[in-house]
């Protein structure tokens, strides 16, 4: 996942000032270096990067000592401070129109992902609104690019307005809007061909465009990969175009993601949302207090339970914890738990999420196949029902026709049941209050149940997560007590 | 010095040429534009004149778009001798901050300014231009050591099919550069065929298509969400049997850090090479030249997994330098074959080495 490097540098420069009591001048100093280089290693720009460390050597050193912070944590807390505030302070939502149609343009180089990005962001819209978006094909240049959006457009079911390649884009444009406004589309997407931001003539085309439509969100697609030259990039359409929002794709990669620092700070536009995968709902809405915390390790937990929560079926947990009161949780609950938590994406993923687990050694080289849920699965399926139910039946001889029906060898059979019995052991500890979850998972899980946590991380057989330590932990210490507070927000949002 | 020195002369043969042109050129901008004064007042004949000329001023702005970009590692370096004093801890840690910010790659920048410590105890450093040299010295020094027994030709099979296989990230333009080269070989007279594996992205197949199309060659498709190694087997096995001499195999961008899709990758090349022993001739890694650090994990994961012999510079006439393939070169001795330099199909350039690292520090070298 993006931004690891980043973060585990930025630990290591951090590391410095663990234990210290005072935080001199130049144990500062030496810190800033290596954050400093830690940023531009990141492709953070290099002015970017010169400013931010100005800018907490100045806080730094002014700061007043806080109550319960140790100076070194203090360091850590503005540089936090600090990192979100270069990439805003809060998540930016999708500009609207007051009536029908709202208009999203893309624009980009060449290769940025905007098709891709149109399709995943009509898709979000569609399943979180019921939206009925129109998408215009005004890629005239690149070979294919209308067939490519069309595709798209058909395995979403959403329709895709194009004039072939011999139309002018303007006319496009128009007419395709036209068209949205007889058929009542609440939201249009222009898909426009991928350029350099000093090629003129093209980008005339895309200033036309603009005046034509009116959008109310002009998004710039930028490759999280891209280096020095991001900022470039993002200022040449900027200057243009005055662009409402950046989307920023390809996230997935092992990129450290510096250009998502940088950007923000060179146009003062906010990053409105990240591609992270293939799949077309592979895309997030950007929120810079996670990606600060993910950073510096503190984990991106607050994701991470807002994943646990859309993709738990919460009476379905409740009715296992019943089921473990009475100690009767079986295969087939371990099954619907793995298909669960496997909603939720690749669990390495999601483990480094948790703070103090990105930056954990024994996760680094880390990679749990998705096939192995499926063997897990057709393990217990090959199970009898009585057996599922009683894995005290499950004789060695027993095992090895399960291992034969389902493909897998009995070594990988025995792994799967002692893996079994170790969760239920452990969740049963858990229902009956004698397990311990690491220092302040209870109280921030709030409404989250305390158990289906516990339980991903046994039934990934990894080892539980006191790793981090050090300062990891009190940075730790620090994102959960800022998790507890959104959590209370939240639950008082609610309540009004 | 051997590389240092022919910049220089190189750079003093092009002052003294560019001093007779930027005259010429005031001289035939002035035509121009009484031409397109003329031919308002004047007749239909002289009409006929003008796209020409409109094309020509067209690309004095181009050439100037390109001059912009190209001054930009040189900028920085300018910037930096800006403030110079003296040789101190602040300079270096400068000189640290403008390699990598031109994207030369971090590891190197550390290397050159941590080499150039050293060195510079032994030098007495006075004045900008000392420094300014020794800064260059060191870079084209570093630049001709990495680069022995460089092979930027593109190696084709003596007998048979000559496979090549393009890889690389989602993207980059691996899909244009086929489209380009197709038209290259074809016009050298060559029976090219070519495979759209990438069976993955919605539209992909179809872009390859419509390029073979413009350049006249034949094709191997297969059907969307197929498996890619089947087209390549397809392909392989038509280019046996109709006795094609290039086989130009295109494959669905994939991030490195994907274990499994690199996997496919691993496949597909085994296949080429069970059917036919001693190809690929070539695996491409197609890179986007805008690409920053993290182009040299790129090179090193696709070359541990498809044995990466060269690599394609793409979007070269943007305002990017690609200088992170000085990195590559360095960590993995991977030689750049070929630029993109634009959309159409002639945009496809051989690499010149000493004229890309010419471009690179152009306006440091004082002749």
């Amino acid at each position: 996942m993006a931004f690891e490097n980043l973060s585990s540098r930025i630990q290591g420069a951090l590391k410095n000032l663990s234990g210290k009591a005072k935080v001199g001048e130049n144990d500062l100093d030496l810190t800033l270096r290596e954050i400093r280089l830690a940023l531009l290693e990141a492709d953070v720009n290099l002015q970017t990067a010169r400013s931010f460390i100005t800018s907490v050597r100045t806080k730094a050193l002014g700061a007043k000592v806080l109550d319960g912070l140790n100076p070194s944590e203090q360091v850590i807390k503005i540089v936090n401070d600090e990192l979100i505030s270069l990439m805003g302070e809060e998540a930016v939502p999708l500009n609207k129109s007051d009536k029908i149609p709202t208009i999203i343009m893309m624009v980009g180089l060449q290769g940025a992902g905007k098709t891709t990005t149109v399709a995943k962001l009509a898709n979000k819209l569609k399943k979180e609104e019921n939206a009925r978006p129109l998408l215009i094909a005004a890629d005239i240049y690149r070979p294919a690019a209308i067939e490519q959006l069309k595709v798209l457009g058909k395995s979403l079911d959403v329709p895709v307005f194009d004039l072939g390649t011999e139309v002018n884009p303007r006319d496009i444009v128009n007419q395709g809007i036209k068209e949205a406004q007889k058929n009542k589309n609440d939201y249009i997407f222009i898909d426009t061909a991928g350029r350099l931001q000093i090629d003129e003539e093209l980008m005339q085309e895309l200033k036309d465009i603009s005046d034509i439509a009116k959008p109310n969100e002009i998004l710039l697609t930028v490759d999280a990969m891209t280096g020095q030259n991001a900022t470039a990039t993002a200022k040449g359409f900027n200057d243009s175009l005055n662009i409402t929002g950046i989307v920023l794709t390809k996230l997935d990669g092992d990129t450290r993601g510096g250009a998502a620092l940088s950007i923000r700070e060179v146009t003062g536009k906010p990053i409105k949302f990240v591609g992270e995968g293939e799949k077309v709902d592979n895309l997030d809405v950007f929120y810079p207090d996670r990606i600060a915390s993910r950073i510096l390790g503190m984990g991106d937990v607050l994701t991470l339970i807002e994943k646990a929560q859309t993709d738990l079926d919460e009476k379905q947990a409740a009715d296992q914890l019943e089921k473990l009161r009475q100690n009767t949780f079986d295969f087939d609950d371990f099954l619907d738990q793995l298909k669960q938590v496997q909603n939720m994406g690749p669990i390495e993923d999601m483990l480094k999420m948790l703070p103090g687990m990105a930056n954990n050694p024994a996760l680094a080289n880390i990679s749990i196949d998705p096939k192995e849920f499926a063997h897990m699965q057709a393990i217990v399926q090959s199970m009898t029902k009585s057996e599922r139910q009683d894995p005290n039946l499950l004789s060695p001889s027993r095992r090895r026709r399960i291992a034969s029906g389902s493909g897998r060898s009995v070594i990988e059979v025995n792994k799967l049941i002692k893996q079994f019995i170790q969760m239920r052991d452990m969740m049963h500890k858990f229902t009956n209050g004698k397990g311990k979850l690491p220092a302040g998972m209870e109280n921030m899980l709030g409404d989250v149940d305390s158990s289906q946590l516990s339980d991903m991380f046994s039934g990934s057989g990894l080892p539980s997560m006191n790793a981090g330590g050090g300062i990891g932990g009190k940075v730790a210490d620090l994102a959960m007590k800022r998790a507890w507070k959104k959590i209370q927000k939240n639950k008082k949002k609610r309540k009004k | 010095m051997g590389l240092f020195d022919s910049l220089r002369k190189k750079k003093k043969q092009e002052d003294s040429v560019q001093e007779d042109s930027v005259v010429e050129k005031k001289q035939s901008v002035f035509e121009k534009i009484k031409d397109v004064l003329e031919v308002d007042l004047g007749t239909v004949e002289d009409y006929k004149t003008v796209p020409n000329n409109v094309d020509e001023l067209k690309e004095d702005v181009y050439q100037k778009g390109l001059e912009k970009s190209r001054s930009n590692f040189s900028n920085q370096v300018n910037k930096l001798l800006a403030n110079f004093r003296t040789v101190d801890e602040t300079f270096f840690e400068d000189l640290e901050d403008t390699l990598i910010s031109s994207d030369v790659g971090f590891e190197m920048a550390m290397k050159i300014s941590d080499q150039l410590r050293n060195e510079a105890r032994f030098i007495n450093i006075k004045t900008k231009a000392d420094a300014k040299n020794m800064i260059l010295e060191k870079l084209t020094q570093v630049y001709e050591n990495s680069g022995n027994d460089e092979d930027i030709k593109m190696n084709f099979s003596s007998k048979g099919v000559t496979v090549f296989l393009f890889v690389g990230v989602n993207g980059v333009g691996k899909t244009t550069t086929i489209g380009k080269l197709s038209n290259l070989y074809k016009q050298q007279g060559k029976k090219v065929l070519l495979a759209a594996a990438d069976t993955f992205r919605a539209g992909a197949t179809e872009q390859l298509v419509q390029w073979a199309k413009k350049s006249d060659v034949d094709i191997v498709t297969g059907k969307e969400k197929s498996d890619p190694a089947s087209v390549v087997f397809d392909a392989v096995i038509k280019a046996k049997k109709n006795n094609y001499d290039i086989l130009l195999v295109d494959t669905a961008g994939r991030l490195q850090n994907n274990v499994n899709l690199m996997k496919e990758l691993e496949k597909m090349k085994n296949i080429i090479s069970r059917e036919l022993p001693e190809q690929p001739s070539e695996v491409l890694l197609v890179l986007d030249s805008t690409t920053g650090q993290n182009a040299v994990n790129q090179a090193k994961l696709f070359k541990d997994s498809s044995d990466v012999t060269g690599i394609i510079l793409t979007k070269l006439d943007g305002t990017a330098k690609g200088g992170i393939v000085l990195a590559i070169r360095e960590e993995l001795s991977l030689p750049v074959k070929l630029i993109g330099l634009g959309e159409k199909i002639t945009d496809l350039k051989e690499f010149n080495s000493e004229e890309f690292i010419y471009g690179l520090f152009k306006d440091l070298i004082e002749a």
